[in-house]
């Protein structure tokens, strides 16, 4: 039987023109054996979740250089509860200053990574969350 | 649920039961081509036709696995955007995930899952290389094969055996160089494969799908294509379906005997004693035929 493997949707929300940043973290995780769904740009946060819930993914990365980050993160969290997809783990890179990061991640938002990142770090975190959480299912299970 | 049946999970089989009365009403339409030819373009267009005539749609997109590390980033999406604004279209990628077959199963199990839910079409694209590419779109009522001038000549893609399984062909990218050529060498090999027979000879169309040119006339020679099958439609469809338990039973089949069965060890005891693999092969099956015998006259004698 084929094994289970961990689906990423990358997105880019809002008015914001460079996505260079998300097809390299895109390939990256292909590369670490994930499959991974790209949005293209300017997608509305409402946009974003109805493809995560069609697209069944594990995790949602979002994008952001704008400086609109406190606005759209909190929304596309939002859109995504209201889909029920609670389970749904959020990571996100960008342009976010250090202060503006830690209000992020408190309000749940698992994980933001600022320039610099080494990119197989982020890898490495969504392989550790999603293991923690399928172990979880498979015990509820 | 199509995550399940991409898993391979044993609650798609029961759910499948509770839905399958449900499976079997909506069109299901396979596009395939040469990378870069525009399918998904191509589908992004059909879709929002068919929308207009207030209908629901599927689409399923297949893209590669990369083979190296098995991930896979399926961007057809990106061409699809119009679309995922719209709450009477269901857009779904999938990876191909290896060409063992178990992909041709899932996306089988997917359009069903799409129809059963009350898509009433449902579109399902692949890139055209590979068996397991061809089974998903032979899975289909109608086979859309989309083609564009610039990569390679009539002779290439008659080679690669894509003209074979095509119902209709789309001549994509219709305003480049070489459309018209392209076009002309189709019609002949279609006539060539359908000239003096009962069968039924494969429009080509041309379209611009990124121009929202002709694609009015591929949808309508789609339409004509399915009024073709209209009286043998439920046959194609059992023919497909004893296609896809054969699959199934051969991987079931597979599994017990090699991982549950000791098939393994025997056989590397009859490898060791030294006959050829086809002598040790052909013992194999013909215990296997013996015992399913035995069994079934156990059967008719209880």
């Amino acid at each position: 039987m084929s094994e289970r493997r961990i689906r990423v949707l990358v997105a880019k929300p809002g008015l914001d023109g460079h996505d260079r940043g998300a097809k390299t973290v895109a390939s990256v995780l292909r590369d670490h054996g994930m499959e991974v769904v790209y949005t293209g740009l300017h997608k509305t946060p409402a946009m974003i979740a109805e493809i995560a819930l069609q697209e069944d993914v594990d995790v949602v990365g979002l994008s952001i250089l704008s400086g609109a980050h406190m606005e759209l993160f909190p929304r596309v969290r939002q859109e995504l509860v209201e889909r029920g997809l609670d389970h749904v783990l959020m990571v996100g890179g960008g342009i976010i200053p250090g202060d503006d990061m830690q209000v992020l991640e408190a309000d749940g938002f698992a994980k933001l990574f600022g320039p610099g990142t080494n990119t197989d770090s982020i890898a490495e975190y969504i392989q550790t969350e999603i293991s923690k959480r399928w172990a979880a299912e498979e015990a509820q299970a | 649920m199509i995550s399940w049946a991409e898993n391979g999970n044993a609650r798609f089989p029961e759910t499948l039961e509770a839905i399958w009365s449900q499976v079997g009403r909506a069109r299901r339409m396979g596009i395939t081509g040469p990378p870069g030819a525009g399918k998904s373009t191509l589908v992004n267009e059909l879709a929002r036709l068919i929308r207009e005539e207030e209908s629901t749609v599927g689409i399923l997109a297949v893209d590669p696995s990369s083979p190296l590390s098995g991930g896979a980033l399926l961007g057809d999406r990106i061409r699809m955007e119009d679309r995922t604004a719209d709450s009477g279209v269901f857009i779904r990628s999938m990876a191909s995930r290896g060409s063992h077959g178990g992909m041709a199963r899932a996306a089988v199990d997917a359009m069903d899952v799409m129809d059963a839910f009350g898509m009433h079409d449902v579109l399902v694209e692949t890139v055209g290389v590979g068996q397991a590419e061809y089974d998903v779109v032979a899975a289909a009522d109608t086979v859309l094969v989309v083609l564009c001038p610039g990569a390679g000549d009539g002779v290439q893609a008659m080679k690669s055996g894509l003209l074979e399984l095509a119902d209709v062909i789309a001549i994509n990218k219709c305003d480049l160089p070489g459309a018209d050529r392209l076009t002309s060498d189709m019609q002949e090999a279609v006539h060539l494969r359908t000239a003096g027979r009962d069968r039924w000879a494969s429009p080509v169309v041309q379209c611009s799908a990124g121009k929202r040119e002709g694609v009015d006339d591929v949808l309508a020679a789609v339409k004509s294509h399915r009024e073709h099958l209209s009286d043998t439609l439920p046959d194609h469809r059992r023919q497909k379906r004893i296609q896809q338990v054969r699959q199934v039973v051969g991987e079931g089949l597979d599994e017990a005997l090699w991982k549950t069965g000791g098939y393994g060890e025997q056989v590397e005891a009859m490898l060791c004693s030294g006959i050829t693999p086809y002598a040790a092969a052909s013992k194999v099956t013909q215990n296997l035929l013996k015992s399913a015998e035995e069994n079934q006259s156990n059967e008719l004698q209880a």
